[in-house]
């Protein structure tokens, strides 16, 4: 388990980067915090012939409000998102969802922005960039553009990003009033790749009524799934008991196509990602009710 | 004496080094001129070898060596049978051993074809992607059930079958038994082991040193001095010019008392033959083929009992994967035959198994080695008898267990020692009672489960028994020296694998010399200190090496009597060893140290008497009669999520009796990991090998070991029955907390399903999530399946 001999490049710039890019282009792959491209390059599954490491580029990192959005740099550590106090005020769906990804000592070195890059079916950051309408801005020699969340996820590990395309920030919107979230996932260990996740970002106005119902799932297709059925049966209605199982049945039914495998059978799958749609609706709409009764009275 | 030190809780000698990363493992070992290596290994589960093309790794710059079968020429031969099977009447046994690179045909994923010597590992790596392996595919045994069949793909093409074994053991009569009795109960079992997964993986480093003429190999082996003895053999060189050297190792489990692995015989024979130093360190993702491990076995199973609930007999019959090859004979089968009775009292057994070689890694012990399976047909047979009688579990297994009057019990088996099983002590309804007691198991049943199920949450409870036979011979010896600093030093021949070796045997040999437990230095697994034993398996370190210890220390305590009593002109009986002095008891100033006796034991000058032999030093020896028999009882409460099928365990509760305790602290150790590693095989590990024999979860990602999070409090206690088979009085207590476990699983997860599925019966570990899914909602297609159960 070593892998193949490769070139390293330390970049000192993100332009510095972006050149190296330029110059091997598929042959290079960008090293973020290392802990899926690492491991696949000492079972030789990946065998990128230079490694453009970003992790001396500060600039890369950091969270900060800014008008509507909190701006996440991409070298953004997870653990450093996990205790970020703008994101618990701001954003609670990221730090609800930070543990579950993996275990402490992975999060130390993860960054936010690598996991969204790698893509993984199974992963967290994925499914709740889509859930959050989440802005990724990517950058190249050629320049900067943005994507949203969910046009980024194309198939398996795979994005939009081009190959000279670095992303370097995730925009997340802030919590307004009225609205509500919820993160789980069942895996077999704590800190395993989910069976089935569910991430739901839900608002309703002051009658209760809901106008957005975004829930995302992970481990049921080639990339996050956003639900078409939980917005379809929900918004314009006030949730109930009964429609929020309509809508976990329906997306549970319709709107996925998970494979089975040695953990779990599709069938298992999807009727995981029914409990899972209900009681992430649930504890989001509640959360929604809740925040809608405090801007009321404030 | 002041203070006792046999028997106390004391912290382990060894730890302050291993903590601070002091402590030598094989893969420590370096040298400036170390050569690494690779092996090229098959990707197929069964087929025939065109050709193995070498050139273009040969070729590449830093290799050094490249070797197919072909280029080991006269060296290249099948492994030794290390256990010869017992003397059962009737027994047949087709022995096929391992190969130490593939010829002809490959039998396995994973069996190696070649190996590569480099400058590094990461050019042994990049060589063997240059390697060229022409395989033509054969059909392989894959499915246990099939491969037994008459026209399955043959592993061996020149035996008849793949039946590797047959064996037969009869006690009283079954058929009569069963003629008698008010109801037999039956079934199909199945219970799957899985890899031992150590922290460390398996490694050999050989060095030739020409000066001194000798060849040192360190090796994270169990059987340090039967190495040894067979690769002087294997290289022609004496056994003075071996040292294998066993040094501290991250977990053995078994597969790594399995000798001569490939890389055991080749890596030191190409040390002599290149004439530099080679290390081999087995990575995670070869291990799962390149280390034996355990797997499943098949049993149909039935139990005549009377109208109380009395076991009248047992009627066995099983298939056992043995994997491509049976180098360790019937170890583990036999095991599982004779460890099925358990706890009780059984008039007629009648049993028969089938080993069958499959094209599947190799089966070799693996910590409970088989004992799981028999203790999962016999808890589960019980389980079934007391649903028919409307009874519960405590109480069917009341009813039958052995009594203290019952000892010694011969249960009329040959075990895996050759010997008649015979139990030699124990107190089975004490230990049932208390751990019924400690779990609750009436109030739980009368009380909390009928509340919690009407708040729609499902509980259960389990309770299960199960005997380990343990500390079997042939052997094993200590050396006890008392230095002219006051140190003592210990030398045995069995390897520790984390043991506490170190720290155990101190204590057994502090408290007859009367000196502090860090006074005594204890080495194990070198062969240049000690070169007579056997090896660390069958849970034997504490019975058999710790009463050679005990032994050895007896005989150095008389020496240092005997001389002090010269020295004093005092009689022995009224000599003290106390505080590293001896003492003449009530006269304070009468005292020497027992390093200054050392010192007068060793004159170096003047005359002895003639015969008399120097220092204060003993080397003793001891040989069981048989094996002495543990035991135990595990109970648990878990709660399953109705609508996930994810299990918690609420509470864990051990009792377990294997005699005289050394160290309580050890022995909790031991109990602890044995019950994680059987939380692991009862829920989440699985060996997933699809049809075509390929491993799909060759890593830690999906080969999944229970963390911390998996593990509950194990709430633990001991009884202690002393085995009259050793002065020591203890019994082995290294695999106990693993075996009754998935028997435990499946009882407390069976009763914790009751009220969605009545009349459930869960008759195969491991379990899943998944699986519990399938068991209550049936195994249908994948279709919404939105609707719940409720």
């Amino acid at each position: 388990m070593k892998p193949c001999s490769f070139e390293y490049v330390k970049a000192e710039s993100l332009e510095h980067a972006l050149a190296v890019l330029v110059e091997h282009g598929d042959e290079a792959k960008i090293l973020a915090g290392g802990q899926s491209l690492v491991p696949a390059m000492n079972f030789r599954l990946a065998q990128p012939a230079v490694l453009v490491d970003l992790n001396g580029v500060g600039a890369l990192s950091g969270i900060e409000r800014v008008d509507g959005m909190v701006q996440v740099g991409a070298m953004t550590r997870q653990r450093s998102a996990e205790r970020s106090s703008v994101l618990s005020a701001h954003v609670p769906l990221v730090t609800e969802t930070m543990p579950f990804i993996a275990h402490a000592q992975i999060r130390n070195r993860g960054t936010f922005g690598g996991s969204i890059a790698h893509a993984d079916p199974s992963a967290e950051l994925p499914a709740i960039s889509v859930a959050l309408s989440a802005t990724l801005q990517v950058t190249s020699s050629r320049g900067s553009r943005s994507i949203a969340a969910s046009d980024f996820y194309v198939d398996l590990l795979t994005t939009a990003l081009e190959a000279d395309e670095i992303l370097v920030r995730v925009d997340l919107p802030i919590a307004v009033p009225g609205s509500g979230f919820a993160f789980a996932e069942v895996s077999r260990r704590h800190g395993d790749y989910a069976l089935v996740g569910v991430a739901a970002s839900v608002q309703c106005d002051a009658s209760g009524v809901c106008q957005q119902a975004r829930v995302s799932l992970l481990s049921v297709g080639p990339g996050p799934v956003l639900s078409t059925s939980c917005a379809a049966a929900l918004i314009g209605e006030r949730p109930t008991t009964r429609t929020i199982a309509d809508a976990a049945a329906a997306t549970a039914s319709d709107d996925i196509d998970p494979e089975g495998d040695i953990h779990a059978s599709a069938r298992f799958r999807r009727h995981l990602a029914r409990v899972l749609v209900e009681r992430t609706l649930t504890r989001a709409f509640a959360r929604a009710a809740v925040s809608a009764g405090a801007a009321e009275q404030a | 004496m002041s203070t006792r030190v046999f028997g106390e809780p004391i912290r382990r000698l060894e730890d302050p080094r291993l903590l601070k990363g002091k402590a030598l493992f094989v893969d420590d070992v370096d040298f400036p001129d170390l050569l690494h290596v690779a092996f090229v290994r098959s990707s197929f589960a069964h087929g025939k070898i065109r050709s193995v093309d070498v050139d273009a790794a040969r070729a590449r710059d830093g290799v050094v060596a490249v070797m197919t079968a072909e280029d080991l020429g006269d060296y290249w031969s099948p492994g030794p049978l290390l256990v010869p099977p017992p003397p059962i009447k009737d027994i047949e046994f087709n022995n096929r051993t391992q190969v130490p690179l593939a010829k002809g045909k490959v039998r396995h994923v994973g069996e190696p074809v070649a190996i590569i010597v480099a400058e590094s590992r990461y050019l042994a790596e990049d060589a063997r992607d240059d390697v060229f392996v022409d395989i033509e595919p054969l059909d392989p045994a894959v499915d246990l059930e099939a491969s037994a069949a008459a026209d399955a793909p043959k592993v061996h093409d020149d035996l008849a079958s793949n039946v590797a074994a047959r064996v037969r053991q009869d006690k009283g009569d079954y058929e009569k038994a069963k003629a008698a009795a008010a109801h037999v109960v039956s079934g199909r079992f199945f219970y799957d082991h899985g890899a031992s997964a150590p922290m460390e993986n398996r490694g050999i480093v050989a060095r030739w040193d020409d000066r001194s003429d000798r060849l040192t190999v360190w090796d994270t082996t169990q059987a340090p001095i039967p190495l040894r003895s067979g690769l002087a053999g294997l290289l022609g060189l004496a056994e003075a010019q071996v040292r294998v050297v066993a040094p501290f190792i991250g977990g053995g489990f078994g597969p790594k008392i399995m000798m001569f692995y490939p890389d055991e015989v080749l890596i030191p024979w190409l040390a002599l033959k290149l004439g530099r130093p080679v290390k081999w360190i087995e990575d995670r993702e070869e291990s799962f083929f390149s280390t034996t491990q355990e797997r499943s076995q098949i049993h149909h199973a039935e139990m005549a009992i009377d109208e109380e609930g009395r076991i009248l007999g047992v009627k066995d019959h099983f298939l056992h994967d043995t994997g491509a090859y049976a180098p360790y004979g019937l170890t583990v089968p036999i095991n599982s035959q004779c460890t099925l009775l358990g706890c009780y009292r059984v008039p007629a057994y009648s049993s028969s198994f089938e080993a069958i070689y499959t094209n599947l890694p190799i089966v070799t012990p693996f910590r409970g080695a088989g004992r799981q399976h028999g203790v999962f047909v016999m808890e589960r047979l019980l389980d079934l008898a007391a649903a028919k009688l409307g009874i519960d579990p405590v109480g069917i297994r009341r009813r039958n267990v052995l009594t203290p009057e019952e000892f010694p019990h011969k249960h009329g088996l040959i075990y895996q020692d050759f010997t008649e099983l015979e139990y030699d002590s124990g107190n089975y309804p004490e230990a049932l009672e208390k751990a019924a007691t400690e779990i609750g198991f009436a109030t739980f049943r009368s009380n909390e489960q009928p509340q919690m199920r009407a708040d729609g949450r499902l509980v259960g409870i389990g309770l299960v028994t199960y005997v380990e036979g343990t500390g079997i011979g042939p052997y094993e010896g200590a050396r006890v020296t008392l230095e002219s600093d006051g140190t003592v030093n210990v030398a045995t021949g069995v390897g520790t694998q984390g043991q506490g070796h170190f720290t155990s045997f101190a204590q057994v040999v502090a408290e007859q010399l009367g000196v502090e437990v860090a006074k005594v230095r204890v080495t194990t697994g070198d062969t240049d200190q000690f070169h007579w034993g056997t090896g660390t398996f069958a849970s034997r370190g504490a019975v058999v090496a710790g009463n050679a210890c005990h032994a050895a220390a007896l005989e150095v305590r008389r020496k240092i009597l005997d001389l002090a009593s010269q020295q004093f002109e005092a009689a022995v009986e009224d000599l003290e060893l106390l505080d590293g002095e001896v003492r003449v008891k009530g006269v304070p100033d009468r005292a020497m140290t027992l390093g200054e006796l050392a010192v007068l034991a060793n004159p170096m000058r003047g005359a002895v008497i003639p015969g008399t032999e120097p220092g204060l030093e003993s080397s003793r020896y001891f040989g069981p009669d048989r094996g002495t028999t543990a035991s135990g009882v595990h109970a648990m409460i878990v709660e399953v999520d109705p609508a996930t099928f994810e299990v918690e365990i609420k509470r864990y509760v051990v009792v377990h009796d294997c005699g005289i305790v050394i160290n309580p602290l050890i022995l909790e150790g031991q109990i602890v990991g044995g019950v994680a590693q059987g939380i692991g095989n009862a829920f989440y590990e699985k060996l997933a090998f699809d049809e075509d024999g390929q491993l799909l979860n060759a890593s830690f990602m999906d080969y999944l070991l229970p963390t911390s999070t998996d593990v509950p409090k194990i709430e633990s206690h001991h009884i202690e029955t002393p085995s009259p088979l050793n002065p020591l009085g203890v019994k082995g207590a290294g695999e106990a907390g693993a075996i009754p476990v998935g028997a435990l699983f499946a009882q407390a997860i069976e009763d914790a399903l009751r009220p969605l599925v009545p009349d459930l019966t869960i008759a195969e570990i491991p379990l899943s999530p998944d699986r519990l899914f399938e068991l209550v909602h049936g195994t249908g297609s994948d279709e919404n399946s939105g609707g719940g159960s409720q």
